[in-house]
C-alpha cells in the first residue's frame, strides 16, 4: 500500500487557499479579486461583503465576510480552521462551541460581523498534537470520545468550564456541560475527563 | 438565510431612528435589533425572520448592572443571561430570578443570550418554525395546525382559537413574580412598561407578542426593592434533567410570618401563551396558613381557567404538583 499524509484536512485547506470553493460563488458576483488581495485578506471578494478584523487563537486575521457568515462558517470556510464542527447548526448540539473574549458561545447562533475586533479561541488555539491542553490529554486518557465529531466543542466548553462557577461533584458538572451533546454517549467518560484536570489544576 | 444589511448603530438613539422606518416591531418586521442572536439567528436560518436590516446594540453600553435610586435593580438590556445569574445582588435578593436563568438554555447560550433578547424570545412551536406549514402567529390568517396537531408542548393557560404557542422563557415567569418594569426608548421617547402589560395574549392576532412599536428599544428593566424575609423558588419541570423547556415551571416570592402568607408572587411558566402570573394563586393564598392544603387550593386557583388541547391535558395536574412543591420548598427553604 502506498503510504500518503495527503489528509481531508490538507485537502479542504489548500482548497479553500487556492480558492477552488471560493470558485462555486457564481461567477457574475465575484469582483475583481487581484491575488496580492486574497492573500492579505482571506474570504469571497463578493458583492456586499464587509472586511472585519478578528484575533483568531492569538493573530489578528482580516478577513471579508458576507453579513450572513456566522462566526461557524467564517471559522471554517474562510479562515480553514475546520476543527470547529458544525452539528445542528441551531444551538441545541454545542459542536461548534468556541471561545470568544475567553467565555464560551455557539458560533453557529453568532454572526462573524458581530465579533469584529474580538478575540477568537477555536481547538486549534488550545493546544497542538506535541503539546496537549490538559484537558485534551485528558480525553485522550479518559477515552472521552468515539466518533470525536462532538469533541472539539466539548473540549472547548470543559476548558471554558474551569473558570465557571461549578460545584465540585458530577451532577454540577453534567448541569454545565449539557449543552454538548454526544451521539455516542460517551457522557461518563466526558465527566471523568473533567473532573480528573479539576483535580489537577 | 436572506441578504440584509449589517447596521452598528452609534447610539440608542441613532438605533431607533434607523428602527422606527419598519412598518411592525411584530412578526415579520423589516429592521431587528441583534444582541446575542440566539434566537433571531435561529430564526433567521429557518426564513421565519427575514429582516432587511439587522442592528448591531451590542456595543451601545446597555450592559450594566446597578443599584436603582428607590433602591432596587437596574439591568442593562444586554446584560448576557450568565452575568445577570451570577450576580451577587441577584443572588443575593432575587434568586428566583437566578435561579431560573440557569435552569433555561445551556452555559453557551447564557453566556450570548441578554436581558432584552430574553423578554423577547419565540415560541419553540414547531408549526410556527416551519414555513412549509401554515401558523396564526408567523402568517396571520393561514390556520393554527397545533390545535388538532402536535401540542404536548403548547399552553393551556391564555390560548385562543388563532393560537395556543407556550411563552418559552424561564427569566421571564421570574420576573413576572419579581413585577419587573421594562424601560423602553422609543421613536416619542421613553416610557415604562410593567411586565404584567408587556406580552400580549394572542387573541386573534398572535402575531402582535408584545406592546412594542416599531423604534422601540428596551434599553433596561428595573427590578422593585427586594422584599426583606421573602423566600424565593424557581421550580422547572421538564422531559430531561436539563436543557429543555419546561412543561411546567413555577417562580415563587412568598413571605411567611408566624406561620402565615403574608404575601405572595406567583408566576408559571410553560403552560401560558406569555410569562404567566397569577392573581388567583396568590389571593387563595394570602392571610391563610402555610401549610400543605392551602399550598393544593393556591395551585388548583392558578389551574382554574386552564383548557387542554389534546395532548397536553397532562399539564394541568403537573403545573398544579409543580406550584404546590415549589410554594413546599419555598416555605422549608
Amino acid at each position: 500500500m502506498p503510504s500518503s499524509k495527503w489528509t481531508r484536512r490538507d485537502f479542504l485547506e489548500t482548497s479553500l487557499k487556492t480558492g477552488a470553493i471560493v470558485a462555486t460563488v457564481p461567477a457574475a458576483l465575484q469582483g475583481q479579486n487581484s491575488k496580492e488581495d486574497a492573500v492579505a485578506t482571506a474570504g469571497p471578494n463578493i458583492e456586499g461583503a464587509v472586511p472585519i478584523t478578528l484575533r483568531i487563537n492569538g493573530k489578528d486575521r482580516q478577513l471579508r465576510v458576507d453579513p450572513r457568515t456566522t462566526l461557524l462558517d467564517c471559522l471554517r470556510e474562510t479562515v480553514a480552521l475546520t476543527g470547529t464542527k458544525k452539528g445542528c447548526d441551531h444551538g441545541q448540539c454545542g459542536a461548534c462551541t468556541v471561545h470568544v473574549n475567553g467565555r464560551r458561545v455557539n458560533s453557529c447562533l453568532s454572526l462573524a460581523l458581530m465579533h469584529d475586533g474580538e478575540e477568537i479561541t477555536t481547538i486549534e488555539g488550545l493546544g497542538s498534537p506535541d503539546a496537549l491542553h490538559p484537558m485534551q490529554a485528558a480525553f485522550v486518557a479518559c477515552d472521552g470520545y468515539q466518533c470525536g465529531y462532538c469533541t472539539s466543542g466539548q473540549i472547548m466548553s470543559a476548558v471554558a468550564l474551569l473558570k465557571e462557577p461549578c460545584g465540585p461533584d458530577d451532577p454540577a458538572v453534567k448541569e454545565l456541560m449539557s449543552g454538548n451533546i454526544c451521539r455516542c454517549g460517551a457522557y461518563a467518560n466526558i465527566v471523568a475527563a473533567i473532573q480528573q484536570v479539576r483535580k489537577n489544576t | 438565510m436572506q441578504t440584509f444589511e449589517f447596521i452598528r448603530p452609534a447610539d440608542p438613539a441613532a438605533a431607533v431612528v434607523t428602527a422606527a422606518q419598519t412598518k411592525t416591531a411584530q412578526q415579520g418586521a423589516d429592521v431587528r435589533f441583534v444582541a446575542g442572536g440566539t434566537t433571531l439567528l435561529d430564526l433567521m436560518k429557518l426564513n421565519v425572520e427575514t429582516p432587511a436590516r439587522v442592528l448591531d446594540i451590542n456595543r451601545l453600553q446597555l450592559d450594566r448592572i446597578e443599584a436603582a435610586p428607590d433602591g432596587g435593580l437596574r439591568i442593562g438590556a444586554t446584560v448576557r443571561n450568565s452575568d445577570l445569574a451570577h450576580h451577587p445582588t441577584v443572588q443575593r435578593d432575587y434568586s428566583v430570578l437566578s435561579q431560573a436563568i440557569l435552569n433555561g438554555a445551556s452555559a453557551q447560550l447564557r453566556n450570548m443570550a441578554t436581558t432584552a433578547g430574553n423578554l423577547l424570545q419565540r415560541t419553540r412551536c414547531m408549526y410556527f418554525r416551519d414555513t412549509a406549514m401554515p401558523c396564526n402567529k408567523r402568517e396571520p390568517g393561514t390556520g393554527c395546525p397545533a390545535i388538532t396537531g402536535s401540542n404536548r408542548m403548547l399552553a393551556i393557560l391564555g390560548t385562543s382559537e388563532h393560537c395556543i404557542a407556550t411563552n418559552p422563557s424561564d427569566m421571564c415567569v421570574a420576573m413576572a413574580a419579581l413585577e419587573t418594569t421594562i424601560h423602553v426608548l422609543g421613536a416619542k421617547g421613553s416610557r415604562a412598561i410593567p411586565m404584567a402589560d408587556f406580552h400580549l395574549l394572542p387573541g386573534s392576532t398572535p402575531n402582535r407578542e408584545t406592546v412594542l412599536e416599531p423604534g422601540d428599544l428596551i434599553t433596561h428593566v428595573t427590578l422593585p426593592p427586594p422584599i426583606a424575609g421573602s423566600k424565593q423558588i424557581y421550580l422547572k419541570l421538564r422531559d430531561r434533567a436539563s436543557y429543555e423547556f419546561a412543561l411546567a415551571s413555577a417562580a415563587v416570592v412568598i413571605t411567611v410570618v408566624s406561620g402565615t402568607v403574608t404575601k405572595a408572587r406567583i408566576a408559571l411558566g410553560g403552560v401560558g401563551t406569555k410569562p404567566w402570573r397569577s392573581p388567583e394563586a396568590e389571593t387563595a393564598l394570602v392571610g391563610k396558613p402555610a401549610n400543605a392544603a392551602n399550598f393544593r387550593k393556591s395551585a388548583e386557583a392558578a389551574m382554574h381557567h386552564a383548557k387542554p388541547q389534546s395532548e397536553n391535558g397532562f399539564k394541568i395536574d403537573l403545573a398544579k404538583r409543580c406550584l404546590t412543591h415549589a410554594l413546599r420548598m419555598a416555605v422549608a427553604a
